[in-house]
């Protein structure tokens, strides 16, 4: 459900540089957005088509980049992932004091305007 | 002809801003807060009402209420002593800065010393909207099962303490706390924790002496 006001966030930022830029129309979103950021695609989508009817990104595609988690382990200083979206101790030592490198990104990187 | 800008903005950044308003306000106020976070049934509302009691002879408490509808918590906190404000955000999962922003202003923030923000019941949503009180917490409580931290991550990343509610159920419910712990330390490594029963009034003290070192230290600062 927040992704309702986290779109409505994407596109203000969106218009916000697209007027700065002149932009007649905007055509492409690139997000970047971290595994552990709790937020869905499919609904930023979704209400992306709604809110954006009658603005200047009407029609634009949303590109979505996936940060996947990253943790580095404070006892054997080994780097890991997550296994199947899963929070896990480190697979080296079994530790579960830990760091989190990446994964927490939530981002408007760039657009695409004509 | 298409052109490519770079933008590199954070989607929150409209709510981050009016949170650091938020913050700035309240410090001038001298005021300290707490967001309160969990999931609906947690005990949020009975935790405000059993920490008010053993607070309001000696501070001013003000409590915020955020619900999707009805003013049932603003008024339990009033009946419990708190000058209650019931935001009421029309369906939307989590208080925003914006909404704080709001509130806020219905109240003289001077008069008091202690602020608690009752966030929408939801484990998801609200940990991704900052809103400038000093403290962000957590509520867990026992029959929600053990496997909390490792399913809504986010929400135990950022937290500043752990409430464990309803530990007078640890009998009847299945309920591994070294697995929980594990999860939460994973997440939050010195994350301060308070097992507490609002039922039995058992750990209340524990957390209630946390709230008053902060709200003088603040007084202080």
């Amino acid at each position: 459900m927040h992704e309702l006001s986290l779109t409505e966030q994407i596109a203000e930022i969106a218009i916000r540089h697209g007027e700065k830029n002149s932009a007649e129309k905007i055509t492409d979103l690139y997000l970047v957005i971290g595994e552990l950021s709790s937020v869905i695609d499919d609904s930023v989508q979704f209400y992306w088509d709604l809110i954006t009817e009658d603005t200047i990104c009407a029609g634009a595609k949303l590109h979505f980049q996936r940060i996947p988690a990253k943790f580095h382990c404070q006892d054997c200083g080994k780097e890991y992932q997550m296994v199947d979206g899963e929070l896990a101790p480190c697979p080296f030592c079994q530790s579960s004091k830990m760091d989190i490198l990446q994964g927490k990104e939530f981002h408007l990187d760039s657009i695409n305007i004509v | 002809m298409t052109k490519n800008i770079s933008i590199v903005e954070k989607v929150h950044s409209a709510n981050d801003q009016l949170a650091s308003e938020n913050k700035q306000q309240l410090n001038q106020a001298a005021l300290f807060s707490i967001n309160i976070m969990a999931s609906p049934g947690a005990g949020k509302t009975s935790l405000i009402e059993k920490t008010l009691p053993l607070l309001k002879s000696e501070y001013k408490i003000a409590a915020i209420d955020g619900d999707v509808a009805t003013s049932i918590d603003a008024d339990r906190a009033a009946e419990a002593g708190a000058t209650a404000v019931q935001i009421n955000t029309g369906g939307q999962c989590h208080i925003d800065a914006h909404m704080l922003q709001n509130a806020l202003m219905e109240l003289d923030l001077d008069k008091f010393d202690l602020l608690l923000v009752e966030n929408v019941g939801n484990l998801i949503c609200p940990a991704s909207f900052k809103l400038g009180t000093d403290k962000n917490i957590m509520i867990a409580s026992i029959p929600e099962g053990d496997d909390k931290p490792y399913k809504y991550p986010a929400m135990y990343q950022d937290v500043d303490a752990l409430i464990i509610n309803k530990i007078d159920l640890l009998p009847y419910v299945k309920f591994d706390m070294d697995y929980f712990q594990k999860g939460v330390q994973m997440l939050n490594p010195d994350l301060i924790t308070f097992p507490v029963s609002c039922t039995t009034g058992e750990g209340i003290e524990e957390w209630v002496k946390w709230v008053k070192e902060h709200i003088k230290d603040k007084k202080v600062s």
